[in-house]
C-alpha cells in the first residue's frame, strides 16, 4: 500500500458507520455527534457558517463538483422583520442515488442516519429554510426506516422541530421516498418530482438557489457532501484541508465494483491513484483476468485506461486526462467483458431513463441502442461507427436540456477510442468475441459456407 | 342548439377511509395538493397492489387534480404499476456492475423457472418479473429486489431457490 495514502486514517464520514445497527442519538452523540450543528445553531450566524464552509473548499460529492459555500452564497437572505422575505426556503437532500455503479450514499444513510440529519439542521440554519427534505430513492426501504428512526430522536431531543436547542432557528425535515427515476438526481427535475410533477429537468434560469421548490429559493446538496458539514463546523477549516494532501479539502468515499477481487467502497483523503484504488483497496483483478478499462466515477463518465491509472482521483486531475471524477465509484472492465456489450448496457440504461423532454435525448439514446446492438450481435456495418461519432456530437452539452444525454455520451465516445478495435472486430468478422455462442454461430456459418463452396 | 350530455361520477368513495387518510396526511405536508400526487399513488398501491383507471380517478378527484396530469406521473415513474402485478415482484437489477457481474445467467435461470418474460406475471399470480435501474448493491451483483428486501451475490441457482421459498411461504399463508 502506498505510504502517503496509509498515513492518514482520518475518515470522518465513516468512521462510525454502522451496517447492521446504526449509532443511536446517544451513541452518535458519543462520538461527538450533534456538536457541529451545536457551534453552528448556537455559536455563529448564518453568515459566519457561510463563510466556514466557503473557505473550507468542500466541493458537491455528488458528480458535478460545485463548491458548496458557493451554490449557498446564491441564496438570496433576508432580515427578520424584511418584507420581502419569502414564506419559506427550502433544503432538500438529494439521496436519489440511481448512477449505475454507485453505492457511497446508500452506505451513509444505512450505517449513519443522524450525521445527515446534523448536516441538514447545519446547512438549513446557514440557508435560512425552515423546511428540508430528504428525497430518498424508493428502493432504499431499510435506509428510509433507519432515517425515520433518527428524525423522531431528533426531534425528541429538539434538534428538529421549533425553536432547535433554545435557538430562534426551527426546522421541519421530511423524508419523500422517490417512486423511481434516474432523472431525478437532476436538482431541477428533483424539484418537479418533489412537487408531484414528471421529473423534468427546468431551464435555467431561473437557478432554484431563487426560484425551486414551490417557487421559493431552494438548494439541493448531495448526501456524501452534506455528511462533511458536521464534522467541518467541529473540527474547523483547517483540519478539514489538512486531510487531503493536495489543492483539494477532504476525503472521498471511493468505491469499485465489476470484476474485482474485492469490491467495496473507501473513505479516503481526496486524491488516491486509480492504481492505488483498483490494487490496494480493490485488490485488483480476480484472478485469471487482465485489466482492459474503467469508468471512474459511475456510467456516466469517461472510459479511462491502463495508461491513466497513475492519476489521482481528484476534480482536476481526473478532468485533465479527458474523464470525470464523478462519483468516484470505479466501474471496472475486465477482459473477459465485452466492451460494446458494457457499453450497450449503460446506453439502454440512459434510452430507458431519458425524460423524453428534449429530442437529441429522447430520440438519440434509443438510436444508439439500435446501433450498438446491431453491432454488438455481429449485424453492424463499418458506417455505423460513423453514426455512433456524430450521435455524440449531437447529444453533447449545449445541444439537450440537462446533464443526461451527455452523460451517455461520455462512455460511448471514449469507448470508440479505447476500443475501436473490438467494434472493428465485431463489424468485420460479425460476431462478439466475448460471447461463446456468438461465436460458435459464426464458426456454424463458416463450417456450412465451406461445405457448400 | 345541441346539448351534451356529461355526466358527474364521484370517484372519491372508491377509496378506503384508510388510504384516504394516507393520503390526506401527505397532502397536510406538501404546500400543494396535487404535490402528494405520487404519495397517494404509493398509498393506493401498498394497498391493492397496483394502479387501476379507477383508483387513479379517485385520486385525481381527491387531490384536485386532472386526471390526465396524474395518468402522466403515474405512467413516468418506475415503482408505479399501472397493471395488475402477481404477489411478489421481482425487480432484477440490469446496470452495469451486475451486467459484468453476469447476471444474464441469472435472468436466464428466473425466465426458466418462472416461465415468464419481463413484463409478465405467472398464470398462478405469485410472480411478476420485471427488470430495474442500478439497485446501489453493486459490491455484492448480481442483485434483485423483491419487496422491499433486497437478495445479494445471485447465482442462477440461489435466485430459483429464493423463488421457491417465497412461493411455498405464500401457500402456508393461505
Amino acid at each position: 500500500m502506498s505510504d502517503s495514502w496509509q498515513s492518514s486514517n482520518i475518515k470522518p464520514l465513516t468512521e462510525w458507520v454502522n451496517l447492521q445497527q446504526p449509532p443511536t442519538y446517544s451513541e452518535y452523540c458519543q462520538h461527538g455527534g450533534y456538536q457541529g450543528a451545536k457551534h453552528a445553531v448556537l455559536e455563529h450566524t448564518p453568515n459566519e457558517v457561510l463563510e466556514i464552509v466557503k473557505n473550507s473548499g468542500l466541493k458537491g460529492r455528488g458528480g458535478a463538483g460545485f463548491p458548496t459555500g458557493m451554490k449557498w452564497s446564491f441564496v438570496p437572505m433576508f432580515a427578520e422583520d424584511d418584507e420581502n422575505a419569502p414564506e419559506n426556503k427550502y433544503l432538500v437532500a438529494n439521496a436519489d442515488e440511481m448512477e449505475p455503479g454507485t453505492f457511497k450514499d446508500r452506505l451513509l444513510l444505512e450505517g449513519i442516519p443522524h450525521q445527515l440529519v446534523e448536516a441538514m439542521i447545519i446547512a438549513g440554519y446557514t440557508i435560512g429554510a425552515n423546511k428540508a427534505y430528504i428525497f430518498l430513492r424508493g428502493e432504499y426501504h431499510l435506509a428510509a426506516k433507519r432515517l425515520q428512526q433518527a428524525i423522531d430522536e431528533a426531534y425528541q431531543e429538539n434538534w428538529l422541530g421549533e425553536k432547535i436547542q433554545g435557538s430562534k432557528y426551527s426546522l421541519e425535515l421530511y423524508v419523500h421516498c422517490s417512486a423511481g427515476r434516474y432523472i431525478c438526481g437532476e436538482e431541477t427535475a428533483l424539484i418537479n418530482a418533489l412537487e408531484g410533477k414528471r421529473a423534468n429537468p427546468r431551464a435555467k434560469p431561473p437557478f432554484p438557489q431563487v426560484a425551486g421548490l414551490f417557487g421559493k429559493p431552494t438548494i439541493v446538496n448531495n448526501v456524501e457532501t452534506l455528511s462533511n458539514l458536521p464534522h467541518i463546523l467541529k473540527n474547523g477549516i483547517e483540519w478539514f484541508q489538512a486531510i487531503a494532501p493536495n489543492s483539494d479539502a477532504g476525503s472521498k468515499i471511493y468505491g469499485a465494483c465489476g470484476r474485482v477481487k474485492t469490491p467495496g467502497l473507501w473513505e479516503l483523503p481526496m486524491g488516491p491513484t486509480l492504481r492505488e484504488i483498483l490494487f490496494d483497496y480493490a485488490g485488483g483483478m480476480q484472478d485469471g483476468l487482465n485489466f482492459r478499462g474503467l469508468l471512474p466515477g459511475g456510467a456516466s463518465t469517461d472510459f479511462l485506461v491502463a495508461e491513466h491509472l497513475d492519476t489521482p482521483m481528484d476534480y482536476d486531475s481526473i478532468a485533465k486526462v479527458g474523464s470525470r471524477l464523478g462519483t468516484g465509484g470505479l466501474i471496472v472492465l475486465d477482459d473477459k467483458n465485452c466492451p460494446v456489450a458494457m457499453v450497450l448496457n449503460l446506453m439502454r440504461f440512459f434510452a430507458q431513463e431519458s425524460c423524453g423532454w428534449c429530442t437529441p435525448c429522447r430520440d438519440g439514446t434509443p438510436w444508439a441502442v439500435e446501433v450498438l446492438t446491431r453491432i454488438e450481435h455481429g449485424k453492424g456495418r463499418i458506417e455505423d461507427l460513423d453514426t455512433l461519432a456524430k450521435l455524440c456530437d449531437f447529444m453533447w452539452i449545449g445541444k439537450t436540456h440537462c446533464a443526461l444525454a451527455p452523460g451517455a455520451v461520455e462512455p460511448l465516445r471514449s469507448a470508440l477510442k479505447y476500443f475501436h478495435d473490438d467494434f472493428l472486430q465485431h463489424i468485420e468478422q460479425g460476431c462478439c468475441r466475448y460471447n461463446p455462442e456468438s461465436l460458435a454461430k459464426r464458426t456454424q456459418v463458416a463450417t456450412a459456407g465451406r461445405a457448400v463452396s | 342548439m345541441e346539448t351534451i350530455d356529461t355526466i358527474t361520477i364521484d370517484y372519491q368513495h372508491y377509496l378506503t377511509a384508510n388510504e384516504i387518510a394516507a393520503i390526506e396526511h401527505e397532502a397536510s405536508i406538501m404546500e400543494t395538493r396535487e404535490a402528494a400526487g405520487i404519495e397517494a399513488l404509493k398509498v393506493v398501491q401498498e394497498h391493492r397492489g397496483w394502479v387501476s383507471d379507477d383508483s387513479l380517478y379517485a385520486i385525481s378527484d381527491l387531490l384536485a387534480m386532472p386526471v390526465a396530469q396524474l395518468e402522466g406521473v403515474a405512467t413516468f415513474y418506475n415503482l408505479i404499476y399501472r397493471q395488475a402485478v402477481g404477489e411478489n415482484v421481482i425487480h432484477l437489477c440490469d446496470s452495469i456492475a451486475c451486467h459484468l457481474m453476469a447476471t444474464d445467467g441469472v435472468l436466464t435461470a428466473i425466465k426458466q423457472h418462472l416461465k415468464i418474460d419481463y413484463g409478465q406475471t405467472t398464470t398462478d399470480g405469485k410472480f411478476t418479473l420485471l427488470s430495474n435501474a442500478c439497485l446501489g448493491g453493486c459490491d455484492k451483483a448480481p442483485v434483485m429486489m423483491i419487496g422491499a428486501e433486497h437478495y445479494e451475490h445471485l447465482t442462477p441457482e440461489s435466485a430459483v431457490e429464493i423463488l421457491q421459498r417465497l412461493a411455498a411461504k405464500e401457500h402456508t399463508h393461505e
